[in-house]
């Protein structure tokens, strides 16, 4: 077993120093009869090229590629720097800096990488990251009942992502507090803000609203944290696109209390959907109540600058079941991803990426509008936007069979649960090549075609 | 460690001094704020006319590696708390019986006076503890 | 800042922001060929406050970071409950294919064949290893993990009509369970730990009743011990109509010696970041799936796998779930790798593993037993737990002891845990290492049990060959500077 470097010789003489017969005699504490019973039926190990022959041929039955898929992970560029660094053993097999003299590595990126999520959020304190944006979403919807005492409703607008609502109501289901009440879209495709203020009330204690929104609007998060603050409810800002951040006003600048967003696409592979990176932020007199790591920078005896995990009173190794979450640790290597891209792409560099996303996916959009599919909500976008295709999945179907996935329907997300519904999330991201978007505009007008001649 | 003879004590480590006023004052006693190590954050309660009752809990005190929570001695109205303390929580170990205090109530109950510790009986419980 | 410091300064470095200059950038991006076409008023200024750096530079910033940190790949790190064991870089290779990293999650499920066929047989493969049922791997972490199944306990009681009010806890139990219970609504109860540091079984049906929901126990335990009683106490609890939740957070002790499932467990969590090798990462990703006996399953998580027509698929249609606790289906790049890691093992590997893990902690038992002070004296399993009672004679303490341990290039314990002991010293040595490293990390405790008794200040005042020296955690909890900003000088 290459993993283990006990020789025999090694384990008769650790044993002979326990004064232990055999390695058997070691589990005299575990009753015989589960012994007896403990056989794992798995295979045989195998060799390392055996394992990575095997892995091959399950990685060859996936197919990756020309696809528009976005609607909460990005397909996005990955700088080898970044997969340099995250491979380095230092960062990837230390644990919780729990002794910060020798932990500097790891503390500093975290410190370095709040920094960075203050200043895209437009908000004064980030923690070290949590799970992923649908967790980070339901902390802060716990976060803001824990800073509401007397108020029980959340207001969550229908165009958050559908499975960061199904997160915060599993999160709120039998936590005593808090029932969530959905807010419809206006036509534009933005949260509606005549209902949102119909239900308004003083027992609302946050508003939800996706920046951009699961539709890929940017939604008018201003007026709503406006609204929100009359009644003196949050405001939470919800982004899976975080790349959006970098050209969109800062969520903190329009008025949100609490940012939380999916930082896979700085730096991040899609990876399938996980590890994600979910981003938080709020105000500074929020702070004591904020959930996860945080890293403050301070001195050492001799007066030199430092890092260390601070304000951990707040954390469930210290104050347990009173704690503002039961979170543990950090996503630090995936917060290390983020923090080496975006010091590499930059100030300018990667607002420049984010501009690229923009003018390419508006490109796109009017191709497919000269095809006869404009995006379906007249409110602007990022690099995401909706268009409706009627026989949508027949349309999957042959583009799929083509090897392109030209986004993501709606109705297959949990969103839209009437029969029918014909919506289409298209992504386009620097990673979608200009023989990409012919095909995907060519797919549309075959398809278009196809349906023209059946009727 | 000093215990002042002309204050009550609590099992929760707290110390209560009777005012001419009849209002009492209180804070953290000097085994307290011992046992906490290096304060860092202090949280008081508001002013109101809402009473408090005894034993509930309306504070926190906060080092690096541990919380406690701080119960009220003596039902009442808290009519005065130590503004000073959440900017200076130094205070706190530097003068836990003088500027360290950390809220004024005006009793309802003056009966819980008899339930407080004199600070020889604090004594011999700390004592005890140790 | 006052004075320079004079020593040592040219290892740290500098934030990030801090370094390079106007006009430098580490990505080459295309441009964009028009204007951004959104309203300005929807837009920011800039990024004020980014910094601007070549590629080279970035490398190396982080490169010289990299170098300021203890690792397990650089240093024997026996931090007790964390099984910070060796991290095969084969996992990594798998991980980073592009089969697996590159693949979008809502990809057609005909286009993911492969990835599916991982999760089901990694779902098989836990289940047989805790002896459960059913397997979620959804979970991004184990207190996610913890969340998940005390959701399924919930939801299970519900469906029996009432959910409970309460859930019994080891005081030495792990601070997630009581905050994880919390989460779900439920009051812990703290059941006391006995003078063998295990949960009497009289002491949980001292404590049972028709409010209590589950048992939440960690075995072995956070001392290191095997619960002796865990049969009579699953069955008591069972009787009082109460679930077994056990923390699998030491399934490294356990593997293919006894299974939590023919223990009376009904609902477990997996750490794959601790007992399967995945990198802890400075904190994460790690991933904690959840199994459970066979009735529960249909409370777990959706969506999940089921194979239909030869091919696999999700399934969301799982009307009893108690809903999704991440997006997506869990943090599948470790998945990847803790499946590479077991089809490196086998089954047999994998036996092997417990065993060279309880043999190596009970050596650095044996070799530290009398000079460091062992609170309790049943049979260790992976972990042991000393004490600093002894070298508090001349005052020197855990964290003292702790400290003077990096000096000589070892990472420290877990220092004052578990609570029910003072002062704790948590070793967990796992497989991993050598005969070697384990005589040198238990020579240098020796040593440093020598100059506790005749030099007692060089603990006190160590660590002297780290990168900084104690660090002032007062200050930085006083006034909490969370964020990078210029100093007023600069910014003048």
């Amino acid at each position: 077993m290459r993993f283990i470097p006990h020789t025999p010789g090694d384990i008769d003489h650790m044993l002979a120093t326990i004064g232990a017969s055999d390695t058997e005699d070691l589990f005299k504490s575990v009753p015989a009869e589960l012994r007896g019973r403990a056989r794992l039926e798995l295979p045989d190990g195998l060799g390392e090229q055996q394992v990575l022959e095997r892995m091959a041929a399950l990685a060859a039955r996936n197919r990756t590629g020309r696809s528009f898929q976005g609607a909460g992970a990005y397909d996005h560029f990955v700088p080898s720097a970044v997969v340099a660094i995250l491979g380095r053993g230092e960062f990837a097999t230390a644990y919780t800096p729990y002794q910060p003299e020798v932990s500097q590595g790891t503390l500093q990126a975290c410190f370095e990488f709040q920094t960075y999520v203050s200043i895209l959020s437009g908000l004064e304190v980030a923690n070290a990251s949590l799970y992923d944006g649908a967790s980070a979403l339901a902390e802060a919807v716990l976060m803001a009942l824990r800073l509401a005492p007397k108020r029980n409703k959340i207001l969550i607008s229908e165009a958050v992502h559908p499975e960061y609502i199904e997160v915060v109501r599993t999160y709120l289901d039998g936590h005593g507090r808090g029932s969530i009440e959905t807010i419809g879209i206006a036509a534009d495709g933005r949260t509606d803000l005549k209902a949102l203020q119909a239900a308004l009330s003083a027992d609302v204690a946050a508003v939800c609203i996706g920046y951009p929104n699961f539709l890929g609007v940017i939604d008018d998060l201003s007026n709503a944290a406006r609204l929100a603050k009359r009644i003196g409810a949050l405001t939470v800002s919800v982004t899976t696109e975080a790349l959006a951040l970098a050209l969109l006003r800062a969520p903190g600048a329009c008025g949100t209390d609490i940012a939380v967003a999916e930082g896979q696409s700085l730096g991040l592979p899609m990876s399938y959907g996980g590890p994600g990176l979910g981003l938080f932020a709020t105000r500074r007199v929020h702070v004591r109540q904020m959930p996860g790591r945080l890293v403050g920078e301070t001195v050492d005896e001799e007066g030199r600058r430092g890092y260390v995990l601070t304000l951990s009173t707040r954390e469930q190794h210290i104050r347990r079941e009173k704690a503002t979450s039961n979170i543990c640790t950090n996503q630090g290597l995936a917060a290390l991803g983020m923090t080496v891209y975006l010091g590499l792409a930059g100030r300018n560099g990667l607002r420049k990426l984010a501009e690229y996303n923009a003018v390419r996916a508006r490109g796109v959009a009017t191709r497919l509008e000269a095809a006869g599919f404009a995006p379906l909500y007249a409110a602007p976008f990022f690099n995401e936007f909706t268009i409706e295709v009627p026989g949508s999945q027949a349309w999957f179907e042959s583009a799929v069979a083509g090897g392109l996935c030209p986004g993501v329907r709606l109705s297959e997300r949990g969103f839209a649960a009437d029969a029918g519904d014909e919506r289409v999330i298209v992504t386009v991201t620097e990673t979608n090549s200009d023989d990409d978007i012919d095909a995907l505009v060519a797919s549309l007008v075959t398809h278009l075609q196809a349906k023209r001649e059946t009727a | 460690m000093e215990f002042p003879d002309n204050l009550h004590y609590t099992k929760e480590h707290e110390w209560v001094r009777l005012e001419d006023d009849g209002t009492v004052l209180m804070g953290i006693t000097d085994y307290a704020q011992d046992a906490l190590g290096d304060i860092v954050y202090v949280e008081l309660p508001v002013v109101s006319d809402e009473p408090v009752t005894k034993d509930e809990p309306f504070a926190v005190v906060e080092s690096v590696k541990a919380v406690s929570d701080i119960y009220v001695p003596i039902s009442g109205e808290i009519t005065e708390v130590n503004d000073e303390l959440p900017n200076s929580p130094e205070v706190l170990n530097q003068d836990c019986y003088g500027d360290g205090w950390l809220v004024r109530l005006k009793p309802s109950d003056t009966e819980e006076f008899e339930e407080l510790l004199s600070a020889k009986d604090y004594q011999s419980f700390i004592d005890e503890l140790s | 800042m006052g004075e320079q410091p004079t020593v040592k300064k040219s290892v740290m470095e500098e934030p990030i922001f801090e370094k390079g200059s106007s006009g430098r950038s580490g990505i080459d991006v295309p441009d964009p060929g028009g204007p951004v076409p959104i309203d300005a008023v929807l837009l920011r200024e800039d990024l004020a406050g980014f910094p601007e750096l070549s590629e080279p530079e970035v490398i190396r910033h982080y490169t010289r970071l990299s170098k300021l940190n203890f690792s397990a790949a650089t240093n024997f790190y026996p931090l007790g409950s964390c099984t910070m064991k060796y991290n095969p870089v084969a996992n990594e290779t798998a991980a980073a294919m592009p089969g697996f990293a590159g693949l979008h999650p809502y990809a057609p499920d005909q286009h993911v064949q492969g990835a599916l066929e991982l999760v089901r047989e990694l779902e098989r493969w836990l289940a047989e290893i805790c002896g459960l049922a059913a397997v979620t791997l959804q979970p991004a972490a184990g207190a996610q993990g913890e969340l998940t199944g005390m959701k399924i306990i919930r939801a299970h009681h519900l469906a029996c009509g009432y959910a409970r009010k309460k859930v019994l806890i080891p005081a030495s139990a792990h601070g997630t369970n009581p905050a994880s219970a919390n989460l779900c609504g439920y009051d812990s109860i703290v059941v006391p730990v006995d003078e063998r540091g295990l949960v009497a079984a009289a002491a949980v049906e001292a404590l049972l009743d028709e409010d209590v929901a589950a048992l939440m126990v960690t075995n072995p335990n956070t001392l290191g011990l095997f619960e002796a009683d865990i049969e009579r106490i699953a069955k008591s609890v069972h009787q009082a109509g109460a679930l077994v939740y056990m923390d699998g957070a030491n399934m490294n002790a356990l593997m293919g010696v006894a299974k939590p499932g023919h223990m009376g467990a009904d609902v477990l969590q997996f750490n794959l970041h601790k007992t399967f090798s995945t990198p802890h990462g400075g904190g994460g990703p790690g991933a904690g799936p959840v199994a459970v006996r066979a009735d529960l399953e249909r409370f777990l998580p959706g969506p999940r796998v089921v194979e239909r027509d030869g091919l696999y698929r999700w399934d969301y249609e799982r009307p009893d779930s108690i809903g999704r606790v991440r997006s997506f289906y869990g943090n599948f790049g470790i998945l990847v790798r803790a499946y590479t890691y077991m089809l490196a093992c086998g089954g047999d590997g994998l036996g092997q593993t417990t065993r060279s893990a309880v043999l190596a902690a009970n050596y650095l038992r044996a070799r530290l037993s009398g000079v460091f002070h062992l609170p309790y004296q049943a049979d260790s399993m992976h972990e042991v737990v000393f004490t600093d009672k002894f070298q508090n004679e001349t005052g020197v303490k855990t964290l003292d002891i702790a400290k003077r341990l990096l000096d000589f290039g070892f990472h420290a314990p877990t220092i004052y845990f578990p609570l029910v002991v003072a002062g704790a010293l948590m070793i967990e040595p796992t497989e991993s290492e050598s005969l070697e490293t384990l005589d040198g990390f238990a020579d240098a405790l020796l040593a440093i049990a020598r100059e506790a008794a005749e030099t007692p200040d060089v603990p006190r005042n160590a660590p002297y060959e780290t990168p900084l020296a104690r660090l002032d955690e007062t200050r930085a909890a006083r006034s909490p500077v969370l964020a990078w900003s210029p100093k007023p000088a600069e910014t003048a």
